[in-house]
Order: C-alpha cells, then structure tokens, then sequence
C-alpha cells in the first residue's frame, strides 16, 4: 500500500538519520529487556544451576524426564485442546444470538468485563465459588441443595449403637434376636446432645407387652449417668426407622417416637433381628471436591472460560457486522432454516475471524499462570501445574535452578513461535 | 448496504412467500423469547461470581466462615464497611495499592511516548531495514515475558534495580513496547498521506509533524492504547512477584501471601480483591468503547 512506496521523495533532503531520535528509545528498551534475554536465555539453558559450568541438553533431558514438568506438559495440552475451542465455540454461538436482542450492547459489557480485571482477583473469585465448604463455595451450596432435594440428609449422621449391634450393610443389626414381649433398651452414642431435635423427650424403658416387641432408642451421655442405662437426664431420640427382620426379610418397620420408644404390634413367635438402617446415620452430602487433585484443570478452565468468552463475543460479533446481510437473505429467501444459514453462510464467512480469535486463545492460553497460581491450593498446585507455572517456581520459587527454568523458558518460547510466524504472515498479507 | 438489506427483510412477507405461514413467524418470536431468556441466564451467570466477592467483602470474618454470602439475602443486616476500613488502615495493603498506581502510571506514560515516536519513524520516515524492523515489532508481539524473566533479574541486579519500583516499571515498558507500537503504527500508517506532506512541503521538520499533524489526528489510538497499558500494568502478577521487594509490591503480589489458608481470609482477600478491581472496573466502565478497542488490537499479546 501507500506505505511502501518511499515518502521522502516528498520532500527532498530529508535523510535516514531523522528517524533516529524517534526510534532510539524503544530501540534500546526493547533490545536490552527483550531481545537480548531472549538471546541469554538460549545460551543459559545450556548451563548447570550455578551458571558455570556448560551441560549440554542436560536441561532439555531432565525437564523432559521430571514428573512434574511432564505434568506441567500433560494439562498445557489438555488446556490447548479444550479451553480455546470451548472459548472459540461459546463465542460463536452468543455472538450469533447478541444479534437478535435489543440490550447486545449491554450483554457484551457484563460479558467483557472479566476481561478487566486482574487474572488474580479472577482467581480469587473462582477460589470462593469452588471452596469446598458449601457454607462458601456457591457451587457446592447449589449441588449439595439438588442432592438433597432427591436424597435428604439423615436425622443423625455418625451416630451408632453403643454395643451389641454389628453394622452391616443395611445398616446396625442386633446380634441377639428378639421376640414379641422383649423390651429392647438401645442406647446410641456419637451424637451431641446438644443437636438433638427440640422435641426430643426424657427417655425411659416401656413396659413389656405380651404381643408386642417394643423398645427404647436413645442418646446414652455417659458423662453423668451410667453408660447402657437410660438415666433421667437422657433423651430419647425422635424418628429413627427400626426395622424387624427375619431370614433376611423385612417383616415390619416403625419409627422412633419423641421419648425414643418404638412398637412392633403382631410379629408373630418366631425370632426377629432388630435393625436400624443404614440412612438414619449417613453423613450430610457436602458436594464435591473441585479443589482436589482430580477436578482442579477443568475447575481452572471453566474460570478461564468466564474470562475469555466476553473478548471471544466481541471479535465474532465485530466480523459478524461486516458480513454482508445480502448473504444471508439470500439464504432466507430460499427458504433455508435458521440453523442451515448458521451452518452454511456464517460459519464459512466468519471462518477467517474464527481462525484469529482461536490462535490468538491458544497464545493466551500457553501463558496461563495466574488463574492456577492462585485458584490451586498449594497441596493440589503439582497437579494443575503448568509450563509457565513450572518455569516460575523452578527458577524462582522453591526450586532455584536457573539452568532448568531457562530450559522451560526456552520450550515456552518455542511453542508460541507458530504464533508469531502467523501473526507475521497474517500482517505481511494485510499490507499487500 | 444495510438500508438494501433491511428493505429486502420487510419485502420477504409482503411478498407473501409461501414457506413463511403464520406458524413459522410464531415459532419465530416464541424462538425470539428463548433467546432472551437463555443471554439473561447467561448474563446472570457471569455476575454472580462477582457479585459474591462483593458480598464477601462486606461480611466480616465470623459471617463468612459460618455461612455463604447468598444468606445476605436474609440476614442484610450483616453487611459492613469494616473490612475496608481495616485494610485500607493496614500500612502495608495501603502501601501495595499506592504502589499499583506508581508502577502504572509511569510505564503507561513511558509506553505511549515511546511507541509514539517509533510509530511514526516506522509509518513516515524511510530508512534502511524499516520493513525489517516492523516485521520483528510484529513478531515480539506474542513473546513470553518468561523468556526474560532470568536474564533481566540478573541485569537488573548488576544494576541496582532489583527489587524497585523502577525495574518493574523498565520490565512493563519493555514488554509493553512491542503492542504499542504495533497498534499504533498501523493507525498512524492509514493518516492520509496529504497530510504529512502538505507539512513537509511547508518545511515543517520531522517533529513538528509529529507533533502538530500526527498526535492530534491519533488521539483515539493513543486513547485506546493508554487504557489497555494501564490496565495491563495495573493487573500484572507475575512481573511484579519476580522484580519487586516487599516495600514495592503491588496489591496482586501484597494479597498473594494470604492465599494459604484461604477459607478463614475471604474476608480479607475478597475485600483486597475488591479494591485491586475498582481501578479497573471504573476505568472500564468509563472508557468501555477505548478498552475494549485496545483489547480487540492487542489481543495477541
């Protein structure tokens, strides 16, 4: 374009060395902090930690060998495979809908502003939606609410019969049996008094019924009265299932009333086992584990996602608006789905935008550093590492091998080099 | 183009195209309606996480280890300025956040005056190697700050600036350069050739062509450009956890030390984050059509 074309002619006498004072500057900024530690960095990689004495590839060799760096490797690719395409996609498809509501404008502003904000206060905001806790993680106060919709919390997690019970499967079996015009007295344990429902009454052992089984389950404190009998102070404990077994059939089921006690009316003569299920006892449903060793990638991508997807939106919808509407009428007119236009104009037309917006992902996405710096909990950091990652702590963290850190810092600089080589092309093409 | 377009799209059912019956056009708005609602879902979606650190900040610590900030909703009378009012009179937070702004300010002044005046040497002026070095401007744009890391903290130790608020700021020049230029560059190239040469027909020298004809036409670039180096400077960790010491920390690197027992900080973290984001928030919120300009060019970086 115009550019090439010499513009001095324009006005003779002006020479070369004009443009010196205008380029000195940045010259030697960029020379001295960029393209000299480039050249540093090369030759470094081939020396020990201390810098002296010269290694060879050693430190290609052992960063190719050590499990963390090879981990480090393993989730760069599942972020390169997974978060730019997932991006890529997400953006696509949002940029397409933006187009057929009036607030576009203020939907692209919510969506773009993670892109503002610092990549560690992002961090910290997914730390709180994923904290395990759900009294803090949002995520898993939303997971823990559906799971109890479908399966609610038992009554009294961790509590157990003090003795002469074994817990099988189906839950705490009585080991002796038991017959119509028993008195079973039950006494619970592990379980704060405190907690106990409010209306919860003293307990005390019923009466022996002739036709009945019946019994008393209650909470044994043993601090202040005498473990295995029912002393005054002690509650019965409201709403337990009891279950009456016999040759391995449930033949009768009843629930613990507010003084603890329990009935079994009409049980026949023959010998029943006295069972308290399993789901009287479970532990509350506290959600998953996002911050754990084996959910925290996919955990860290989706935090990623939130962040990207409003710069992914922008740019589609910008490439959106130059194409022309011709185009697509024309394919309305024919009679051609919503879908089919999406699948068939859009999508070739955009294709060049498509294919910027993905690399320009994929470039972002080989530096991530912050989101797992911070968004894994130390103990898990070695299993969501990352090249970047990697590179800092080798050299500067706990690690303090600058041979090995130069190494990685190399193989980074190497993984974005297709990048600039497009990013050239792609200018060079531009100009002529 | 558009006027045609738009004409075409109200012929399409006054022409009374078969395929186009009253049910598809229902089908239409019912999908029309779908749609809002899902971009409103999604919208909500991305407000949420932001709106919990919020919260969160306003929580003190007893209220937000005993519950999640969603119980706000119930109990409103929980929310308070006191973790702010803690922070902000905790010398070293204090201090973190001034430093933010020294690192900031200063590497996004030194960035745009420099990459002005190389953009307008590689746009206007001939000289040998102009297409070399525009082609090289080109290629540092995507390259990793962890390639110099190494080697500038062993310069900067010789130097003295280890640990200064000055290095940092050299380190984001450096690494800032290589956008600003490219983004300027390209705007300054498209200013109308007449311009410039009108002034040089005048006799005007290089630098007041610089400065009379190309800055005043360029001020949306420079705009754009400024708003993007701010804030990227501003939200850096990385350069600042390697080159700054405890006394030029920004708030990023200042917080970092509280992230090992992050269940019983949110209160003070979510609060620091807090106010990390209200520069960025406000300066977005502000300059959105410049920001998100500057983020649309410098994307590959």
């Amino acid at each position: 374009m115009r550019l090439r074309s010499p513009n001095v002619d324009a006005a003779p006498g002006r020479s070369p060395r004009q443009a010196i004072p205008f380029l000195l500057p940045a010259l030697v900024v960029l020379a001295a902090l960029v393209l000299y530690p480039l050249v540093f960095s090369l030759i470094r990689s081939f020396f020990d930690a201390s810098g002296d004495e010269f290694v060879g590839v050693d430190n290609y060799v052992d960063t190719f060998t050590d499990s963390r760096t090879l981990t480090a490797f393993r989730n760069n690719v599942i972020w390169v495979v997974v978060a730019p395409a997932a991006v890529t996609g997400i953006g696509l498809v949002l940029a397409v809908l933006t187009e057929r509501i009036r607030w576009a404008t203020a939907f692209r502003l919510v969506l773009f502003m993670p892109m503002a904000i610092s990549l560690f206060a992002s961090g910290i905001i997914f730390r709180l939606v994923y904290e395990q806790s759900p009294d803090q993680g949002v995520v898993n106060a939303v997971v823990v609410g559906v799971h109890d919709v479908f399966s609610p919390a038992s009554k009294y997690p961790n509590a157990r019969p003090r003795d002469g019970y074994a817990a099988t499967d189906a839950g705490y079996a009585g080991i002796r049996p038991a017959k119509a015009g028993d008195t079973i007295t039950l006494p619970l344990i592990g379980y704060p008094p405190q907690d106990l429902p409010p209306q919860a009454l003293p307990a005390s052992p019923p009466a022996a019924g002739t036709e009945e089984l019946r019994g008393v389950i209650w909470l044994d404190v043993s601090v202040g009265g005498k473990a295995g009998t029912v002393d005054p102070t002690e509650r019965g404990m409201p709403g337990i299932a009891v279950e009456a077994v016999r040759d391995g059939q449930v033949v009768a089921r009843t629930t613990t009333g507010d003084d603890g006690r329990f009935t079994f009316p009409d049980l026949g003569t023959a010998d029943v086992t006295v069972r308290l299920p399993e789901d009287n006892f479970t532990l509350p449903f506290r959600g998953l584990t996002w911050l754990g060793a084996s959910l925290i990638t996919p955990v860290i991508i989706s935090s990623w996602i939130w962040i990207m997807t409003g710069f992914a939106i922008t740019f589609i919808a910008a490439g959106l608006s130059a194409i022309p509407r011709d185009a697509l009428e024309a394919a309305r007119v024919d009679g051609a789905t919503e879908w089919q236009v999406f699948q068939r104009v859009t999508v070739p037309l955009l294709s060049p935008v498509l294919l910027v917006v993905f690399v320009t992902l994929v470039i972002n996405v080989l530096k991530i550093f912050e989101l797992v710096f911070v968004i894994a909990p130390g103990s898990v950091q070695s299993e969501a590492n990352v090249l970047a990652l990697q590179m800092w702590q080798v050299s500067f963290g706990t690690g303090g091998d600058q041979g090995a850190g130069s190494a990685l810092a190399v193989i980074l600089f190497l993984l974005v080099a297709p990048a600039m080589l497009f990013n050239i092309r792609r200018f060079r093409r531009e100009r002529s | 183009m558009t006027l045609v377009a738009e004409e075409v799209r109200i012929d399409v059912p006054v022409s009374g195209t078969p395929r186009r019956g009253v049910l598809t056009r229902l089908v239409g708005r019912l999908g029309n309606g779908v749609v809002q609602v899902v971009l409103a879902l999604v919208a909500v979606f991305w407000l949420v996480p932001v709106f919990g650190l919020l919260i969160a900040s306003l929580r003190d610590e007893s209220a937000n280890t005993a519950s999640g900030w969603w119980t706000i909703f119930t109990k409103p009378a929980e929310l308070t300025l006191a973790n702010y009012a803690e922070l902000v009179s905790n010398h070293a937070v204090w201090q973190s956040f001034l430093n933010t702004f020294y690192i900031a300010v200063p590497a996004t002044v030194l960035v745009v005056v420099m990459a002005s005046l190389a953009s307008y040497a590689l746009a206007w002026i001939e000289f040998p190697g102009r297409e070399t070095l525009t082609v090289v401007v080109v290629g540092l744009l995507v390259m990793p700050i962890q390639v110099a890391l190494i080697p500038v903290a062993k310069l900067f130790g010789a130097l003295g600036l280890f640990g200064t608020i000055t290095g940092v700021v050299l380190f984001h020049v450096a690494f800032g350069l290589p956008f600003a230029i490219f983004l300027l560059r390209n705007f300054f190239a498209g200013i109308p050739r007449d311009l410039i040469e009108a002034a040089r027909m005048d006799g005007s020298t290089e630098w007041v062509i610089f400065k009379r004809v190309i800055l005043p036409v360029a001020k949306p670039a420079i705009a754009s450009l400024t708003i993007f180096q701010f804030l990227w400077v501003w939200n850096d960790l990385l350069v600042a956890l390697v080159f700054a010491d405890q006394d030029s920390a920004p708030i990023t690197v200042a917080l970092r030390a509280q992230l090992r027992q992050f269940g019983t900080n949110i209160d003070m973290l979510s609060t620091g984050a807090f106010l990390s984001m209200i520069v960025p928030l406000a300066v977005f919120l502000v300059f959105q059509k410049y920001f998100v300009q500057g983020v649309l060019a410098g994307s590959t970086k």
